[in-house]
């Protein structure tokens, strides 16, 4: 069952938001690296080299601490450091984890290889995972942090299972580490966590497994804590409405990516948790016009009113150019806050979103 | 007495090394894939990543020695992407695997290629030159013309009859053009994974036989990803011309497969799926011997001709280690039966 979005939403309101209406900003996580940010994480490998493990700390905070004002100059409600720190969203936490072992690199398709974990023995919580981040990153931010972790059905079943009877209960245990990164992040002050289950999109059928999963996360979790969780391409008529009863707080999806086709599957029966809308293409690198974006975001409406509406790229903006990932961030705010104007106005009818105005 | 050979159907992941040294020649991205006329570096470092899966296939003591498919980079797609008679399209999923391949669609008459028997001449050289004393024949891999045609577009031939047609007389055309190899996987997860509709069952089996009649080797029809269908698994039993039908004992229900094999019979040989190719975890040789002999034990005819024992699925999902980890669990446990 949903968790109670309308208690957690308004702390993410600037104090100086300049409209009634208030569609949250966000972001899904991952940014573009700066390329010297690349060449340092080489450069650390180097034995040749005297850049050592300290001097990779500093770059990485130099970045962090980058990319969350780029994050606020763009105008975010809500602001991640854009994963500066992190390699890849299985690998990162496999590395934390105590049960997982690397192997070497798998083909993905082509020349595109993952360091594929595998999972050799159960799994226990080590170190925090993203205490260290979200503790540097809320330092350095005025705007509220929102931390994306990656789920235990992905770190599941995006691994090898060597230890476990059944990736189900592989998830149930990864689940339970979850929760207590969550508490941990909670007690640090986070109140904005998103969980990333890019892998449900391929087997929908496992959508009951992430629910369980789910339920798991939470326990505990208090209802000013916001929870979303983000699902990229997928047949989302394959999960909907069965996402209607996860104890989630938003529900996050990539539709700009495929027109819009997708959402008369939200519209019955009525969407539960807030909608968390992509709003701009995460792969392809044109920006979109601030008129376009205004018609995307209308398309939320079509299944939330206003007040449960979050905007959002579709997906992390990682592999974009770094100054076309800003310039659709720029534009995608500049885009709510006209649409906001717009209904406070009475220009955009919230029951007919789509009608001339 | 049934003879027990240890097999595998191909696909094998590349060396580390070459990993790194054919990305930074070809490039990430879908038009640096495999075209099939690859420049003289690249040609070279796959000549070099051949004798090298040749070698590790000796030195584990297999008793058939495949090519390794090192080139084939859209997995068993790979005969028509690099067809001149093909063009490829976006990137699409492999199966339901977190892989993906090019999609082939296939625009004008598939005639001859000779790109994998290229390969094969290759790998008897390979073989020929390999600094291991042991020795063993060759085993050559294609797709089965089910899946393949499963897995591309027909831009072309217009009813899927016909196309599935072409298909399998590409296929027979590519196999006649082979050098003296002693086994002929043709690998068909598709008749699992999308099995022909009712009553179709005999132009899938149909299509196989056209590809099996074209090589004197023995054929093994190799399934994967679960059993097949009951009705499928007697028509290919009958009309598929294989000598061995390749049957997984690590995913889906084995005891659908022991029933099929109960109920149907068999063909004289069988290949057994019996290490994980898309898990890390290295099976004991007593695992794998006991698997070979519970399943010998639950079906009725007295024993096979022979007993191809092998991974079920290719081993490019695994990392370099166990990769040959596996290849080497899977000659130890053949060694144990024999």
């Amino acid at each position: 069952m949903v968790r109670t979005p309308e208690a957690n939403r308004e702390q993410f309101r600037p104090t100086d938001h300049p409209n009634e209406s208030f569609l949250l900003t966000t972001v899904v996580g991952s940014y573009p690296k700066p390329k010297w940010l690349n060449r340092a994480d080489e450069l650390v490998d180097d034995p040749d080299s005297k850049f050592d493990a300290d001097d990779l700390a500093e770059a990485h905070d130099d970045a962090s601490r980058l990319i969350t004002h780029e994050h606020e100059r763009s105008g975010l409600d809500t602001v991640v450091d854009g994963e500066m720190r992190r390699n890849e969203m299985v690998e990162f936490f496999a590395d934390r984890i105590d049960g997982y072992e690397f192997n070497g690199p798998v083909k993905v398709w082509g020349h595109n290889y993952f360091d594929k974990p595998s999972v050799a023995e159960e799994v226990a919580y080590d170190e925090p995972w993203l205490v260290d981040e979200f503790a540097f990153t809320t330092n350095v931010a005025e705007r509220p942090v929102k931390m994306p972790i990656t789920g235990p059905y992905t770190l599941g079943f995006w691994a090898f299972n060597e230890a476990y009877p059944s990736t189900e209960e592989l998830v149930y245990d990864l689940a339970d580490l979850v929760n207590e990164e969550v508490e941990k992040l909670v007690e640090a002050g986070a109140r904005y966590i998103q969980i990333d289950e890019p892998a449900l999109a391929t087997t929908p059928e496992d959508h009951a497994i992430v629910g369980e999963a789910l339920d798991r996360i939470v326990s505990g979790i208090p209802e000013e804590v916001r929870i979303g969780l983000h699902v990229c391409y997928g047949d989302y008529s394959r999960i909907y409405p069965e996402i209607n009863d996860y104890p989630i707080d938003e529900f996050d999806v990539e539709l700009c990516n495929g027109d819009y086709e997708q959402i008369p599957t939200f519209e019955d029966p009525a969407f539960e948790p807030d909608l968390a809308l992509g709003v701009v293409d995460a792969h392809t690198a044109e920006v979109e016009p601030v008129e376009a974006i205004k018609a995307n975001i209308r398309e939320g409406l079509r299944v939330v009113p206003p007040e449960k509406l979050t905007v959002s790229p579709d997906c992390g903006l990682k592999l974009l150019p770094r100054e076309v990932a800003y310039g659709k961030t720029e534009n995608m705010v500049t885009a709510v806050r006209e649409v906001e104007a717009e209904i406070d106005a009475g220009e955009i009818d919230v029951d007919v979103p789509l009608a001339d105005d | 007495m049934t003879e027990r050979v240890a097999a595998t159907p191909g696909l094998y992941p590349l060396p580390d090394r070459a990993k790194a040294t054919l990305s930074d020649l070809k490039g990430h991205q879908k038009g640096d894939l495999l075209s099939g006329d690859e420049d003289e570096t690249a040609a070279t470092e796959y000549d070099e990543v051949r004798a090298a899966l040749v070698d590790d296939q000796l030195d584990a003591g297999l008793d058939r020695i495949c090519e390794g498919q090192a080139r084939w980079d859209d997995m068993i797609a790979h005969p028509l992407t690099v067809h001149d008679a093909v063009e490829t399209g976006g990137i699409v999923r492999y199966y339901d695997n977190n892989n993906f391949y090019r999609d082939p669609r296939v625009t004008g008459e598939l005639g001859f290629s000779g790109d994998v028997a290229r390969e094969l001449e290759a790998a008897t050289e390979a073989l020929a030159a390999g600094e291991s004393d042991a020795d063993a024949p060759l085993s050559a891999t294609l797709p089965g013309p089910y899946s393949l045609a499963d897995l591309a577009t027909d831009e072309h031939y217009g009813d899927d009859a016909g196309f599935l047609t072409a298909i399998a007389d590409f296929l027979a055309g590519e196999v006649a053009a082979f050098p003296d190899h002693e086994t002929l996987f043709l690998l068909e997860p598709s008749l699992v994974t999308n099995p022909p509709t009712t009553g179709e069952e005999s132009t899938a089996a149909n299509a196989i036989r056209t590809v099996a009649d074209a090589t004197d080797a023995e054929v093994v029809v190799h399934t994967y990803w679960g059993a097949l269908g009951e009705k499928l698994y007697a028509h290919l039993v009958d009309e598929a011309g294989a000598d061995a039908l390749g049957l997984d004992l690590v995913t889906g229900d084995r005891d659908d497969t022991v029933y099929n094999v109960q109920e149907y019979g068999a063909t004289d040989s069988l290949a057994l799926g019996l290490v994980d190719g898309q898990n890390t975890f290295v099976e004991d040789v007593e695992t794998i011997a006991e698997r070979v002999e519970w399943f010998e034990g639950k079906v009725p005819v007295q024993g096979f001709e022979t007993t191809y024992l092998t991974p079920n699925t290719g081993l490019f999902y695994l990392p370099e280690n166990k990769y040959r980890e596996k290849l080497a669990a899977l000659a130890a446990g053949t060694e144990v039966l024999t």
